[in-house]
């Protein structure tokens, strides 16, 4: 895993794995490496991995369970979508809404690519 | 807990400490950062006994380092900077020292050479530089001491062998253990060091975790230097600007701008992490 420089450590983190249960790599309810396991992996400051599964939890994309640790959540998949469609509207459209402009793209060119 | 209460340390007529006070807790790697000369070895020496405080108190888990306990010492290793070049084995070497503490384990000792690919038949003073930094560190850290302190633990280590170096140490990292590293080359333990403690001539300038640090700082990457922030750097792409949070903002840390935005605003930032 590639760390860039202007995201938070931890959220990238949280990203990596999102991807990971979106490539399906963890299916819902596998259960996920442990927080050492993952510190191990990346060679990261495991208070660092923790803090990526508590906002994982607080997302509900995984859970603990007693004696097996962390899982992935029923819906998890829906739920990162969900957000990603979010983070993609807020942030990345109005940016390419604004090159569009200073372009001089119009809509129909755009369903032109197709 | 180590707990460091109104230290004084002088070398003959050189002063180190001058009422120093700062704690390290359990279950974290800490980086011990500073300029040449500012005291950090001293520091991770007075932690383990090795030298003693003139005023003030050192105190472990109970124990005063000094006083230099069995009970204390088997909990605690340090790898110094300077390595030795002995003529024997890391093997031998590490089945003398293991007697000494009571949760040394030889097999684990065997996995970290393994995992740091290391050569297991040669003696220390066969090896290069880089070997025996790693075969130093599969020794100290097959100790298993709830306190281990690494002085400059990545100099001569070719780029494999950091990431590696990276992976053993969040390995070796539990709730109990407190690791200190010593080090000028941030970039090697990135993204493992946190806490950050940054030493100054005297002095310490930050104690701090990265959540705090970035409650109260800002790391702006942009494409223009900023006026108003306490540091500013061009990077490849535009400057990153150290700057206070007053958006309430999260940012990633970078430690290396982190510590030239504290050394050029040292009162100002030991009071907004107060």
């Amino acid at each position: 895993m590639d760390f860039n420089g202007h995201k938070p450590i931890y959220l990238q983190i949280y990203d990596h794995v999102c991807e990971r249960i979106l490539s399906g790599e963890f299916r819902s309810g596998d259960r996920v490496m442990s927080v050492r396991e993952l510190g191990i992996e990346l060679g990261v400051n495991p208070n660092t991995i923790m803090r990526s599964f508590e906002r994982l939890q607080n997302k509900g994309i995984i859970a603990t369970k007693r004696g097996i640790g962390f899982y992935v959540c029923e819906n998890a998949r829906e739920m990162i979508l969900e957000e990603q469609k979010k983070e993609f509207i807020e942030n990345e459209v109005p940016e390419f809404l604004k090159k569009m402009e200073l372009y001089g793209v119009s809509f129909e060119d755009l369903t032109k690519l197709k | 807990m180590i707990k460091i209460n109104n230290l004084d340390f002088a070398y003959k007529n050189t002063q180190v400490f001058r009422r120093i006070s700062l704690e390290f807790e359990k279950g974290n790697i800490y980086g011990l950062l500073g300029e040449n000369g500012v005291g950090k070895t001293t520091l991770l020496k007075l932690i383990c006994g090795l030298q003693k405080p003139q005023h003030g108190s050192v105190i472990v888990d109970g124990f005063t380092p000094s006083m230099r306990e069995p009970e204390f010492l088997q909990n605690v290793y340090f790898l110094p900077e300077e390595v030795i070049t002995e003529d024997t084995t890391p093997e031998k070497f590490i089945q003398k020292t293991g007697v000494f503490y009571p949760r040394y384990d030889y097999e684990l000792f065997n996995q970290l050479m393994k995992e740091l690919e290391v050569d297991l038949s040669k003696k220390f003073n066969e090896l290069s530089h880089g070997q025996k930094k790693k075969a130093l560190l599969a020794c100290a850290m097959s100790l298993q001491t709830d306190y281990l302190f690494l002085d400059e633990p990545t100099n001569g280590l070719d780029i494999p062998s950091k990431a590696l170096f990276r992976k053993v140490i969040s390995q070796y990292c539990s709730d109990e253990t407190t690791v200190i590293i010593s080090t000028h080359q941030v970039k090697d333990v990135e993204n493992l060091i946190d806490p950050i403690v940054i030493l100054d001539k005297d002095d310490v300038l930050l104690n701090a975790s990265f959540s705090k640090i970035t409650e109260k700082i800002f790391f702006e990457y942009g494409p223009e230097r900023l006026d108003n922030a306490y540091y500013t750097e061009m990077l490849p792409g535009g400057y990153i600007n150290v700057m206070r949070n007053v958006n309430n903002e999260e940012s990633n840390v970078n430690i290396e701008a982190l510590f030239n935005a504290v050394m050029k605003n040292k009162e100002t930032i030991k009071n907004l992490m107060k």
